[in-house]
């Protein structure tokens, strides 16, 4: 094809080189971002401790009390949050891939609100910890298949439908929520509320948290151009050799399974999964490969960050971390979305 | 390269292609050659985007085979498939961004392994498809920033990426202007001359009758023409169609079609 404007010169080479070294800069920027967040994490509090102490007490075994407080408390806070924030990150960026749509975050397929019912319930019911914490992760998987079954009923299974049974799904949870908030006794209110906003201060037990993040990292990982193409629209994917439904079961399976078991940990912590993906896609790009990892890391950062703040600032108080990840998540994400004229 | 005996690209056997319980078509049976090219024409809702989607794999037939280079679908290598047939389907929403050069890689997919990377090849594979489309001065640009028919050439770039034998096209000429449409289908004769092969839906009769060696003319309830481009493209099997009388006029040089 003869075209005038295409024998201009090049200025420089073009390739997709740059863009890739900026994202592995920005990834291990991100790596140096956990480390810091984690060292505040463990020093800061109301027995505030030096780094160097920090690494005596995680190096060593003896049982000075700060080594106890940094073990016993900070520590499995910490990575509850980390964990938690990536957990739900991840799941973020998948359910915008897989719905196309990037208004979704983890819990638009319901899973908070089903989580949100069963821990409730749970609270109400006088249980222990560990029974909330079950609750939680029954009603979390009860809300995804119950929309799944519905959404997937005629066997076609358009993005809308699924969108549309969760948003209905999560409002009929929204209800009953409601409903057991003004049933509850006035002494187990708090609890729930806090529950609701998202709290890590319960958080005794992270490691499977994070174990699962980074199964799921890995799990997702594979798939990372696949989930390109997915994004780019269904009939593209299958063209070019893509197994779209085997791909969606896999996204759909593992970010509920991330998302409840991130609810399940620190309570439906809100907007990390909806911000976080698109922060780093306005730093990145949206290639997959990238921005799932980045993604992951950048949650697991701003909760952790988040969670340090929500205990500290206002101390004795502890704030809800929900309402911080809120509030310093909207008007970063609304700064740089006015910066991007796309 | 010269070969004594012309593959089949393509083939149908005894092909029904169904919409719920309507037929699109009923016992098709066609074949094309390397070196064909194959326009798809039929009313509004006659099933034409339907029918390249069976085609190209994508949708299961009601009765009957599709033989891509002589064997179904099933019977190739799971995602060989995307190596010998390539789709340019109708445009669809964004909702991400991305670069030009990023998104003509994705044509690579299906000759790179799991964990591999787009390499220096296969991005200079891209930028030369880009520059094919007139898009090589785009490759760093957004791909929300660009015309509706920009973003029809990056899509048709994208897929001369894939490199395929075979080519179905589902409306190319979309949003194009009249130098892009003939450019654009220049480049696919000259495709097709080459050893590849075509079948696309157009809506333009006198574009199909100056590109098409071969016409799928549906009538919408399942009956269908297919034969060669000059015996399917009368003015009484258009007029049928299309349900609109169709007179040809003689310039000389070509005869046009125009309604009456």
């Amino acid at each position: 094809m003869a075209h005038g404007h295409a024998t201009t010169a090049q200025h420089r080479p073009v390739s997709m080189r740059g863009t890739r070294l900026r994202a592995r800069l920005v990834i291990a920027g991100l790596m140096a971002a956990a480390l810091a967040a984690f060292a505040w994490s463990l020093s800061a509090g109301a027995m505030p401790v030096s780094v160097q102490d920090m690494l005596a007490a995680l190096g060593s075994g003896e049982g000075s009390m700060e080594a106890d407080i940094i073990r016993q408390l900070r520590l499995p806070r910490a990575i509850a949050a980390f964990a938690c924030g990536g957990l739900l990150a991840l799941a973020g960026a998948l359910m915008q891939v897989l719905l196309r749509n990037p208004l979704a975050d983890p819990y638009v397929l319901g899973i908070s609100g089903g989580a949100a019912v069963g821990a409730l319930g749970a609270i109400l019911a006088g249980a222990t910890a560990g029974w909330i914490d079950a609750g939680a992760f029954i009603g979390a998987l009860g809300a995804t298949l119950l929309v799944f079954g519905l959404a997937h009923g005629d066997g076609s299974w358009t993005q809308t439908r699924l969108l549309l049974t969760g948003v209905i799904v999560a409002s009929g949870c929204g209800a009953a929520v409601a409903l057991m908030l003004s049933l509850a006794p006035e002494g187990r209110v708090k609890g729930m509320l806090f529950w609701l906003m998202g709290d890590a201060s319960s958080a005794s037990r992270p490691w499977p948290a994070l174990a699962l993040l980074a199964i799921g990292l890995l799990a997702a990982l594979p798939f990372a151009r696949e989930l390109n193409l997915l994004a780019r629209g269904e009939i593209t994917a299958r063209a070019l050799g893509v197994r779209v439904g085997r791909l969606r079961m896999l996204v759909y399976g593992l970010g509920a399974l991330l998302t409840a078991v991130a609810v399940t940990t620190v309570g439906s912590v809100g907007f990390v999964g909806l911000i976080v993906p698109h922060l780093v896609r306005l730093a990145i790009g949206n290639d997959q490969r990238l921005l799932l990892p980045a993604a992951t890391l950048a949650g697991g950062v701003l909760l952790c960050a988040a969670d340090t703040a929500a205990r500290t600032v206002v101390a004795p108080i502890q704030l809800p971390v929900g309402v911080l990840t809120a509030l310093i998540g909207v008007p970063v994400f609304l700064f740089l979305l006015a910066r991007h004229p796309r | 390269m010269k070969m004594d005996v012309r593959p089949a690209v393509l083939a149908t056997d005894h092909l029904t292609v169904q919409v719920g319980r309507r037929d699109v078509v009923r016992e098709l049976d066609f074949t094309l050659q390397a070196g064909d090219t194959l326009v798809i024409l039929g009313r509004n809702g006659a099933g034409k985007t339907t029918l390249l989607h069976t085609l190209a794999g994508l949708r299961a037939a009601a009765a009957g085979a599709v033989l891509l280079s002589g064997q179904p679908y099933a019977a190739w290598p799971r995602g060989h498939e995307a190596c010998l047939r390539g789709l340019l389907a109708q445009s669809q929403p964004d909702f991400f961004s991305a670069t030009v050069l990023e998104t003509a890689l994705v044509g690579r997919h299906p000759y790179l392994g799991r964990w591999d990377w787009e390499g220096p090849e296969d991005e200079a594979i891209a930028l030369a498809a880009l520059a094919s489309m007139g898009l090589g001065d785009f490759a760093e640009r957004q791909v929300p920033t660009l015309s509706g028919g920009e973003r029809q050439r990056l899509a048709i770039a994208t897929l001369l990426v894939q490199r395929p034998h075979l080519y179905l096209l589902d409306e190319p000429l979309a949003h194009l202007d009249l130098h892009h449409e003939v450019a654009v289908l220049d480049h696919f004769r000259e495709l097709a001359a080459n050893g590849a092969g075509v079948a696309m839906v157009l809506h333009d009769i006198n574009l199909t009758a100056r590109y098409a060696s071969h016409v799928l003319l549906l009538d919408g309830e399942g009956g269908h023409i297919f034969g060669p481009a000059a015996e399917v493209l009368t003015t009484e099997r258009l007029s049928a169609a299309f349900g609109h009388p169709l007179r040809a006029v003689a310039d000389g040089t070509a005869t046009l079609f125009v309604p009456a």
